[in-house]
């Protein structure tokens, strides 16, 4: 076993998955590959999406994936970077949204 | 980025045979990849066979202007292998026999040989119907001889198929070096002003795209559209098609991925996005490479790594279309980067 929970190379492994359960394994890569492909969305911007995303969820393999995915489609770094500016845009507005709740509750207990 | 070639610095990876030892071994020989013999067995193709012969590719020297980081030929200025006049005679003759239809100039740079425009003006009245010079674009704005090249061009009827890393100025000349984004966009306004890449010319004006960095290239249709998008707002140019070629792991680019630590991620991603459908249509079953000084290969590539034609007849003193035909293609574990995804040639994609 490696000494760190997350080592690069695991990601080419990701399909193994199946191997221990190969119905929900392979019903999972079916749909991950059908979301992917060209629809009401490109594949480009559903590219970027996910590179938010994989910012937001913090997944070290997303990351990779999705930033080899984006090089891969000739998107530029400039996109890139903003699509995780997007992911923590929401991130922090989803925090801070919260300081409704916050408020509400102050003015609440408050006399 | 260095400005030599890796045989000028007296690198190790000079030597096609380091290559093919690197090629040959490491995940392969401990079994965690397939060879690629193995893989194409798996689907009867081997041992991959040549169809009709349709292309003659020429590479008539391996000097360039340019060192690309990823060049497979490990061109350069420093490059002194340059076809003769002599052994453009013997490829003459080959063409005047030939039943291949198209003619391909390559090199390094092939206006730099002194007798280029000597051989094409011979391979013309020879009667070749499609003629190609892979020009890499800042070569017609280097030197004041060379700023006629377009109409030269032109008036041979020469379809033009030039690289073109990316429609941004940062991502070219990273991987060309600093100043060629520039200098090609304005050549291809040049090749554009004599007509070449105009819609509805016949004049052809094709671009080739090489992923600037360690990842294989995306669909070359959706990269098209990008280009043609952002070269027609942001420069007024126009090009007929683009061709995206997948990076092989040999010469300038498997010194790239070796010392950049991408080496083995690489060859994982060429052998995982392996399409048994591009194995039928590889360049190799249609193109004979002949090298400047008159050896045949299979490819450019198996030039590059020293791994000439399986045949009876090696060489153009000696040239026989049908023993030649009549041949086992020598592949190894670079095969891998023509038969990854939509499968990858001089002309872009296969599958």
């Amino acid at each position: 076993m490696a000494d760190t929970y997350y080592d690069p190379a695991d990601l080419r492994k990701f399909g193994k998955i199946s191997e221990w359960s190969e119905e929900l394994g392979s019903k999972f890569f079916d749909y991950y590959g059908k979301v992917f492909e060209e629809g009401a969305l490109s594949a480009r911007e559903k590219s970027l999406i996910a590179l938010a995303v994989a910012h937001v969820v913090k997944c070290p393999y997303c990351i990779d994936a999705y930033t080899k995915d984006g090089l891969q489609r000739g998107i530029t770094k400039e996109e890139m970077m903003e699509s995780v500016h997007v992911g923590a845009a929401i991130e922090s507005g989803a925090t801070l949204v919260h300081g409704v709740q916050m408020m509400k509750k102050y003015d609440k207990l408050s006399m | 980025m260095s400005t030599k070639s890796l045989k000028a610095r007296h690198d190790v990876l000079a030597q096609s045979n380091k290559q093919l030892e690197i090629l040959n071994g490491g995940l392969f020989e401990e079994g965690e990849l397939p060879f690629f013999k193995d893989k194409i067995d798996a689907i009867g193709a081997y041992p991959l066979r040549p169809k009709k012969l349709e292309i003659l590719q020429i590479n008539v020297g391996y000097m360039c202007n340019q060192v690309c980081e990823h060049c497979h030929v490990d061109a350069g200025p420093d490059r002194k292998e340059i076809m003769t006049r002599d052994t453009m005679e013997l490829c003459l003759e080959v063409i005047r026999n030939t039943g291949a239809h198209t003619l391909d100039l390559t090199g390094g740079a092939p206006e730099m040989n002194p007798d280029f425009r000597w051989f094409v003006e011979q391979a013309a009245e020879a009667g070749i119907k499609d003629f190609i010079v892979r020009s890499n674009l800042t070569i017609i704005r280097a030197n004041k001889k060379y700023y006629d090249l377009p109409q030269f061009f032109k008036k041979h009827n020469i379809h033009v198929i030039s690289s073109m890393p990316h429609y941004t100025r940062g991502k070219t000349d990273k991987q060309r070096g600093d100043g060629v984004f520039d200098s090609s966009i304005k050549a291809l306004q040049e090749l554009n002003a004599v007509g070449y890449g105009m819609p509805d010319s016949d004049l052809r004006l094709d671009l080739v795209y090489n992923p600037s960095g360690a990842f294989l290239p995306g669909n070359q249709a959706a990269l098209e559209a990008d280009f043609k998008k952002a070269l027609k707002q942001d420069f007024d140019i126009d090009f007929h098609n683009l061709f995206a070629i997948t990076n092989l792991p040999i010469a300038r680019f498997l010194d790239y991925l070796i010392a950049s630590g991408n080496y083995e991620d690489y060859m994982y991603s060429l052998v995982e996005a392996y399409n048994p459908s591009a194995v039928a249509s590889v360049m190799c079953t249609n193109t004979i490479s002949v090298s400047w000084d008159g050896w045949l290969y299979d490819c450019d590539f198996n030039q590059m790594l020293g791994l000439k034609v399986a045949s009876k007849i090696k060489h153009l003193k000696d040239y026989n279309e049908e023993v030649l035909n009549d041949r086992d293609i020598v592949i190894s574990q670079h095969c891998y980067g023509c038969t990854a995804g939509a499968g990858s040639s001089c002309q872009g994609t296969v599958a």
